[in-house]
């Protein structure tokens, strides 16, 4: 069974299908091999097997590896088999299934029957050799590359194939595409631990390698946001992650909350947050999961949720008495306030302007004047 | 005289319904005190909805404000609530604004009548809703209809006593 390699399962250019045959199950000598039944196919160049549940799991072996084969008769409770006798592996040969076996035969049990029109073809083939003829280039997709002996079909029934192949081959592509992806992904994880072991070692030798160029390095790997960003990976996901987010962001909210008067919306925090990361960006769940454990792990910010449902993160120290105070002063100064000329005034933005005047509201020292020119916001003199 | 305008009546949110409760309270009350002394100032006994919807009560054109229809309707039932107003009609587009209450009424023209050592003798509902006696009193021109539900108010208190004549035409009050 080391003879086989692993395959995409589709036929190459001048490679045809013969036939194939369901219920096979492969041997290894003697032995079953590890797989379930599946697909056995002969094409002109090559025997193919695939697992009939995992598409995914095929293999192939060129024509050329065989030596010779016999049939074994079935009995009672044994299938029919062909026996194959193969030659030994050539050094090229991609990875399969088995790095290595004791024997140099398989044998192709036929479950569901169909052996002697196998045996047949495979006599054919081996005969005629055809794979001599036509060296085979790159592959192109032809669909499943399964339906031997497949008419050309007309009509629906045609259309509806196409349609199906062309959805497969979308598929394939897709995630093709996205093999590339996670390979990239994994050549960062690299990368971020070979720099993280050069960081280290720098920090070994502090003496002698100057400030200077410590620095500089440091620069070059935060250019490459490669800050030790906490990811999912390193961390896990659950909440072990969200409490080491938390943690990341409590600091780093600190100064842009000050800035702002003590209050971002949970939207504005998103921005900036992926914003400054650069990679591995966070989604939206995890930033609000790990918002909510603020208060768990005492750091000074807070999550907190308007009647509204909007959602704001505000520091502790913020005190919501004193804004509302203020907001009341604004107010009564102006005589009358909307919304946007709140936001102006404060520069914060409207959606939080509103939101404090709704709570003023709420508290009863703001009344409302809702008309055809909008809504404002007057002292409460009732 | 010129009816007088609470200060509330030119404070435009005067004119939205709350969403705080407490100021809702508050609000409804001053309302229900403005349309009760504008009736009362202008001897209207009847509203018609729509009509009040446009005239100056629910409408004040300075500040361009004026209650919406819903608010007007929350103001009456209040006002429903408090016994000073009653449907006329199923459809709530008629009312009867009894800026005092049939028992207010009552108390007055009992006081009037002992006042004037008139105990015991009998009149007609003419003679004291447009008697020239009655000039000077605040029940002077009270519709029919009032002065006729106050005197049943004191009937029930047992302090008058309303007399019918066969035809059912002529009523005679007699104070007791």
């Amino acid at each position: 069974m080391d003879r086989f390699s692993w395959t995409n399962g589709l036929l190459e250019i001048n490679e045809t299908l013969v036939i194939q045959q369901r219920g096979v199950r492969l041997y290894d000598g003697d032995d079953k091999a590890k797989m379930d039944v599946g697909v056995a196919l002969l094409s002109t160049h090559r025997l193919i097997w695939r697992d009939n549940k995992n598409h995914e799991c095929c293999i192939a072996m060129p024509l050329s590896q065989i030596l010779f084969f016999e049939e074994q008769a079935g009995g009672i409770g044994k299938s029919a088999k062909i026996v194959i006798h193969l030659h030994p592996t050539p050094p090229n040969k991609e990875p399969g299934p088995y790095q290595q076996s004791k024997y140099s035969y398989i044998k192709l049990s036929f479950k569901e029957h169909g052996q002697i029109e196998f045996y047949r073809r495979l006599t054919e083939e081996m005969t005629k050799k055809r794979w001599e003829n036509m060296p085979v280039s790159q592959p192109i997709p032809t669909g499943t590359g399964l339906q031997a002996g497949r008419t050309r079909a007309v009509g629906i029934v045609g259309i509806e194939r196409k349609i199906e192949e062309k959805r497969k081959e979308t598929d394939k592509n897709i995630s093709e595409a996205f093999e590339d992806l996670s390979k990239l992904m994994v050549k960062a994880k690299e990368m971020v631990e070979l720099s993280k072991s050069i960081a280290n070692k720098i920090k070994d030798k502090q003496g002698d390698i100057t400030e200077d160029e410590t620095i500089r390095f440091k620069s070059y790997l935060l250019s490459m946001g490669i800050a030790d960003p906490v990811t999912r990976e390193t961390h896990g996901s659950g909440t072990h992650y969200h409490m080491q987010l938390a943690k990341q962001l409590g600091d780093m909210l600190q100064a842009p909350l000050e800035e702002r008067g003590g209050m971002m919306a949970l939207t504005e925090v998103y921005c900036l947050v992926n914003r400054a990361r650069g990679m591995e960006l966070l989604s939206p769940e995890d930033l609000v999961n790990a918002c909510k454990m603020f208060e768990s792990l005492k750091l000074p910010l807070r999550l907190r949720v308007f009647d509204s449902g909007v959602m704001v993160v505000q520091l502790q120290s913020h005190s919501e008495e004193e804004m509302i105070a203020s907001a009341l002063d604004n107010v009564s100064d102006k005589g009358s306030l909307t919304a946007e000329e709140f936001a102006k005034l404060l520069g914060l933005s409207v959606l939080l302007s509103k939101e404090r005047l709704l709570l003023a509201e709420k508290m009863g020292h703001l009344c409302r004047d809702d008309s055809v020119e909008g809504l404002r916001f007057y002292p409460n003199l009732f | 005289m010129s009816f007088e305008w609470p200060w509330q009546y030119n404070f435009p949110p005067f004119f939205t319904l709350q969403p705080n409760a407490d100021t809702r309270q508050k609000q409804l009350e001053a309302w229900c005190s403005l349309a009760l002394s504008y009736c009362r100032h202008h001897k209207l006994y009847t509203l018609d909805v729509m009509e009040a919807q446009e005239s100056p009560m629910f409408n004040n054109k300075k500040i361009e404000r004026k209650l919406s229809m819903e608010t007007i309707q929350i103001v009456f039932e209040e006002l429903r609530k408090k016994g000073n107003l009653e449907w006329l009609d199923k459809n709530k587009l008629r009312c009867l604004v009894m800026w005092r209450r049939p028992e207010e009424w009552g108390k007055l023209i009992y006081q009037w009548v002992s006042k004037n050592g008139m105990v015991n003798s009998v009149f007609t509902l003419y003679e004291l809703s447009n008697g020239d006696d009655t000039q000077e009193e605040e029940f002077h021109g009270l519709e029919e209809w009032m002065l006729l539900r106050s005197l049943q108010a004191l009937q029930t208190d047992g302090r008058a006593e309303i007399i019918s004549m066969d035809d059912g035409k002529d009523r005679f009050i007699k104070a007791l």
